[in-house]
């Protein structure tokens, strides 16, 4: 692994998304908008309904906005022969792959602060824990769509296909995380699946942090998810080869 | 293995059920200019790649400067310009470049460099994907420029280009080659065969002609390249 390299990937990964001026209002502006459509909903519901869906989306919102930016651009990246021609010069599968995670990253912290900012700020969140974590769970669940993107982005051939990609990875996830039934009512088996999905120990340490300040369950549960996170870019390592047929 | 840079022997690729290259033999020296000319589906895309080291082979083996194609040491020493323009259509030319230049470890002073040998100077600051096919596949072949490499691959690099221009990059590639590099370009257009030192001659996967294009053309008694491939295929060259 090559830092300059790295860095030179992350570097043009964010100059192309400032001059997609629409794709960088997409990924700050919409997660925010649709956070307080939630909140908006919840308005005339008694009890205090925002407080329990909230954080998981906090966790969700990242993680679905960055799986999706990823896997299409890694996508155009393979189709358009710019992947092929890096992959023929000195650069290093994870120089590419780290480029990505790294630019994505930063777009997730900056997404994470506004989208956490405006929760607890505005809308009344209430955070038993530190807010700052919240801010840390947010960026690791960007980084594991991200992570997750680049990986399905090898067994698509098209835009379109990738985009597809998304009920099969995403929507599963986001049911079983535990943000419709919890996870412990979940029936047995469905259980067990959620056990092994990543998205549901993102849930669990946003919502752990909303009601407890205690942070070593959030500790452990966030040393999951980039536990995850490091599988699927390892994977994702493995699915690019130099040599294609 | 004096002047020869790069070495293929016995090279098989089968794409799919396809057989695109059936055991290519072939050896490119330094400081000389190689056309590769033949119908577009011969397999001049795939030699190309072979020797980029992005190709999966059936069988056989290329090398360059001993090495094997696509090894680590040799990633900065061959450049290689795919057919259809790899460059970032959200950046401008010089973006691309400059991005490009890190990633091979070649400095600013570079990146200008190649933007004047490609004449996109006015273009520099220019978005890529708003350009015309012949300045995107321009931008394209300037990426290959950044670090002068040893070999540099050059899949069709002058198609649809202007002829002032075309003249002007085939002067650029015997200027590359006097200076030491093998240049080796494929083209589907055989008037540009007279422009090459050495020229091979490409059907069905097959080499049918190696020689320099005067001495091609003496040997199957014709006057244009187009003729000679003509009588080579009636002859029955290159037949499986």
């Amino acid at each position: 692994m090559t830092p300059r390299i790295l860095l030179a990937v992350a570097a043009r990964v964010l100059t192309q998304l400032r001059r997609d001026r629409r794709t960088a209002a997409m990924l700050l502006v919409l997660p925010c908008a649709l956070i307080t459509l939630l909140w908006w909903m919840f308005q005339e519901v008694p009890g205090d309904p925002f407080n329990r869906f909230g954080p998981a989306l906090l966790a969700m919102f990242p993680f679905i906005v960055m799986f999706l930016v990823t896997s299409v651009t890694t996508l155009r990246e393979r189709s358009s022969g710019t992947l092929e021609r890096l992959l023929a010069m000195p650069m290093g599968k994870l120089d590419f792959l780290g480029g990505y995670a790294v630019a994505f990253g930063v777009v997730a912290a900056v997404q994470a602060a506004l989208a956490v900012t405006l929760s607890v700020g505005l809308l009344g969140l209430d955070v038993a824990g530190p807010v700052a974590l919240l801010g840390v769970v947010a960026v690791a669940d960007a980084v594991l769509g991200t992570a997750l993107g680049l990986l399905v982005s090898a067994f698509a051939r098209t835009e379109f296909q990738a985009v597809q990609f998304m009920p099969l990875f995403v929507i599963p996830q986001i049911l079983l995380c535990g943000l419709f039934v919890p996870r412990s009512a979940l029936p047995d088996v469905l259980r067990a699946v959620s056990d092994v999905l990543p998205l549901s120990y993102a849930t669990d340490a946003m919502q752990t942090l909303v009601t407890t300040s205690a942070t070593a369950e959030v500790w452990r549960d966030l040393g999951i998810v980039v536990a995850f996170t490091v599988a699927a870019l390892a994977l994702g390592a493995a699915t690019l080869r130099r040599r294609t047929p | 293995m004096a002047d020869n840079l790069v070495e293929v022997r016995a090279l098989v690729v089968d794409r799919g059920d396809r057989r695109v290259l059936d055991g290519l033999d072939l050896t490119i020296e330094e400081g000389s200019v190689t056309g590769l000319l033949g119908p577009s589906g011969c397999g001049k895309s795939t030699l190309m790649r072979s020797l980029v080291g992005v190709q999966q082979l059936t069988s056989g083996r290329v090398t360059i400067a001993g090495a094997e194609a696509g090894s680590a040491p040799l990633r900065s020493k061959v450049g290689y310009v795919t057919q259809a323009a790899s460059v970032y259509d959200d950046l401008t030319v010089r973006e691309n470049l400059a991005f490009f230049a890190r990633v091979l470890g070649a400095d600013r002073e570079a990146v200008e460099r190649a933007i004047t040998t490609v004449d996109l100077t006015t273009h520099a600051d220019a978005v890529v994907g708003r350009l015309s096919g012949g300045q995107r596949s321009r931008a394209s072949l300037a990426v290959a420029l950044l670090n002068t490499p040893d070999l540099l691959v050059l899949d069709e690099p002058t198609v649809g280009l202007d002829p002032v221009l075309r003249r002007e990059l085939w002067a650029l590639f015997h200027r590359l080659a006097e200076d030491g590099a093998a240049v080796f370009v494929s083209s589907h257009v055989m008037d540009e065969a007279d422009r090459c030192d050495r020229l091979l001659l490409m059907r069905e996967g097959r080499i049918i002609a190696d020689d320099t294009p005067q001495g091609i053309r003496e040997s199957t008694q014709t006057d244009d390249i187009e003729s000679a491939f003509l009588a080579l295929v009636d002859d029955g060259v290159g037949d499986r």
